[in-house]
């Protein structure tokens, strides 16, 4: 399998201290990672880092076999789509115009939105079922329809890779559900790998073809699912006892904190 | 199929026709009342090809020395200015992502305000061919301090929003002192201080037209291009950068090139507020954060409101010409709280 993230060695601190050291890892194409961790393990950092936002200072990250340092702006959106974590500003644009924003990279400078981006952005609201939002303004509709739009607009830049920041921590469980079995399908369908930080072992657990498990920066496991959701893994990283749980065999394991 | 050209052209074109109807009603206004029909003949009459066409008969010799050496050149100087100015504020609110930024918080009044001063000081005021040396002392003063502001805001290749407009503020107290204490030893040259502190549009002429028309249209043009980096910018800076958008790049070049218009405005017609302000919030109550007919729109607006104010400021008191900046100040500063109150936080951006 081709690797289309690669982090060799990575360490990277905001001012003294490491807040990543030493990560290395390869995320197959069109595969489903979930990154987890507790409160200030990292898992922001590292997307950022993953994202160009934050430059390691030690280390090297590779985005489709190619060195993120070297690849432009414009570029690097082509391949990577960011769903930051709840954004919240004072602006008034429609739906269907913050959709469009993803066709930024593929645009000129002198050269206007065409048919072609007219479609691209169409397809993907219809895939996300916001279309019918189009032309609401984005300050007018709810935090789940919202993260849908951000994801369309993610797909409309034509990523191979895309990246969410806690997509679903403050959507109801339909909503939670919703979010990632759109991931999932991008994912199956147009092959697009999908990393994303979730606080949700459960939601990791069920979607994921692989965890990340951070532990104040560190990697401390990266496998499957079954093989990194270990009662010891989960004692020793988030520091409570709980119960792994399979109803059956084919199925992913879940866990229920044991009682006090 | 060019979905927003299309959308935004009818409204771009409304708003033309009515700067070209301000601009020809307002050449009718003045001391001398001037008939419309005679104000459109005069001005066709200089189209080469048309004059053969146009009976100039009964028109006043004086007429035509009016409204094509004086009120003109002044119309099209404040059509000018308040683009430029109007236009600047739409980028600075937009890459400080703050609604109150204008174009004066580079420092931009106060540096010109200096140099200006220190040109009236000097007597530099009698001018060569109609652009004062007062006005590129002005224009020097406006980049200088732009220049400085910009260094003691930036931190290693970022710019900060917050450092930039304390750093203008407190430039602007600094040189505002200055010019204070000069009025202070120099009371023969007050009067013409303050009045250029005011703004004005007194005296404009084709000169200054020329001089400045190359850089305006440049710039503005250069700057109309920027819309929907603008846009991302204004959604967040992160995401901004990772839609593909240089982020800190686009900052510098906005920056520097709205700061230049911001200087040739000044230089030709001394400090006028609001413009930059009212213009830019006002389109965007009515049409949306949309930077890519915000841009076009704030850049006709700006003219048509400058214009308005400053016909106002030669014709509402007989005979004493009022400084266009106290204009735009009465006009716009009430207008400005009353969309504070009542949109409150809410869509200023
Ligand atoms: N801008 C910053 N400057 C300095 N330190 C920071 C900054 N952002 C995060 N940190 C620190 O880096 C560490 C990792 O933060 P990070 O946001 O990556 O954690 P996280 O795993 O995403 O946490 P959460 O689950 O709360 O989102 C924390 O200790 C945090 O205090
Ligand atoms: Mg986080």
């Amino acid at each position: 399998m081709k690797s289309i993230v690669g982090i060799n060695k990575l360490s990277f601190k905001y001012d003294k201290a490491d807040i990543l050291k030493h990560i290395s890892l390869d995320v197959e194409q069109g595969s489903f990672l979930s990154i987890l961790g507790p409160n200030g393990s990292g898992k922001t950092t590292l997307l950022k880092n993953v994202c160009n936002l934050l430059k390691p200072h030690n280390g090297s990250i590779l985005i489709d076999e190619k060195d993120i340092e070297k690849i432009k702006y414009k570029e690097l959106a082509q391949i990577i789509a960011v769903v930051h974590q709840g954004t919240d500003v004072q602006f008034d644009f429609s739906v269907f115009d913050v959709v469009m924003m993803g066709r930024f990279p593929y645009l000129k400078r002198f050269q206007s939105e065409g048919k072609e981006d007219v479609e691209i952005v169409e397809n993907a609201m219809k895939s996300t079922s916001i279309w019918e939002l189009r032309e609401k303004s984005i300050n007018e509709i709810s935090g789940g329809e919202r993260q849908r739009v951000l994801i369309a607009r993610a797909l409309t830049q034509q990523p191979k890779v895309l990246l969410l920041d806690e997509p679903i921590s403050h959507l109801d469980i339909k909503y939670q559900i919703e979010i990632l079995d759109l991931c999932k399908r991008l994912n199956k369908e147009q092959n697009i790998t999908v990393i994303t930080t979730l606080h949700d072992i459960n939601m990791a657990s069920r979607y994921s073809d692989y965890i990340l498990l951070l532990e104040e920066g560190r990697i401390r496991e990266m496998d499957t699912p079954e093989k990194v959701l270990t009662e010891k893994n989960i004692e020793d990283v988030y520091g409570i006892k709980v119960d792994l749980i399979k109803r059956n065999d084919n199925e992913r394991p879940i866990i229920i904190p044991k009682n006090m | 199929m060019n979905l927003y050209r299309k959308m935004y052209r009818t409204k771009i074109f409304i708003l033309l026709l009515l700067l070209l109807f301000f601009i020809l009603f307002s050449i009718t206004l003045g001391d001398v009342k001037i008939p419309f029909t005679d104000t459109v003949k005069i001005i066709l009459n200089k189209f080469g090809f048309l004059s053969s066409k146009i009976d100039m008969g009964g028109i006043k010799k004086s007429n035509i020395f009016i409204v094509l050496n004086i009120r003109l050149p002044r119309i099209l100087l404040a059509c000018l200015v308040g683009s430029m100015l109007s236009l600047v504020g739409t980028s600075y609110q937009a890459i400080f992502k703050n609604p109150m930024a204008d174009p004066f918080v580079m420092g931009v009044s106060s540096g010109a305000a200096f140099g200006a001063t220190i040109g009236i000081l000097l007597h530099f005021n009698k001018g060569i061919i109609g652009f004062g040396l007062t006005s590129i002392l002005a224009f020097g003063g406006a980049l200088l301090t732009t220049f400085i502001v910009y260094n003691l805001a930036r931190v290693g290749s970022k710019i900060s929003t917050t450092s930039i407009l304390l750093a203008g503020i407190v430039m602007s107290s600094l040189l505002s002192s200055g010019i204070s204490l000069m009025m202070i030893f120099n009371h023969d040259e007050l009067a013409k201080i303050i009045s250029w502190t005011l703004g004005s549009f007194n005296g404009a002429n084709w000169t200054q037209i020329v001089v400045i028309l190359i850089p305006a249209v440049v710039g503005t043009l250069f700057l109309t291009t920027f819309a929907r980096e603008l846009n991302a910018i204004v959604m967040g800076e992160e995401q901004a950068q990772n839609l593909g958008v240089n982020v800190e790049r686009t900052k510098k070049v906005i920056l520097i090139t709205a700061s230049f218009l911001a200087a040739c405005a000044v230089s030709v017609s001394g400090i006028i507020g609001f413009v930059g302000l009212i213009v830019p919030h006002l389109f965007r109550l009515i049409l949306g954060s949309d930077h890519r007919i915000l841009l076009p729109v704030s850049v006709v607006g700006g003219a048509i409101f400058l214009v308005i104010c400053d016909t106002l400021a030669r014709t509402i008191l007989n005979g004493i010409e009022i400084p266009v900046g106290i204009i735009t100040s009465i006009c716009g500063g009430p207008f400005f709280l009353y969309l504070l109150k009542r949109n409150g936080r809410k869509k200023l951006i």
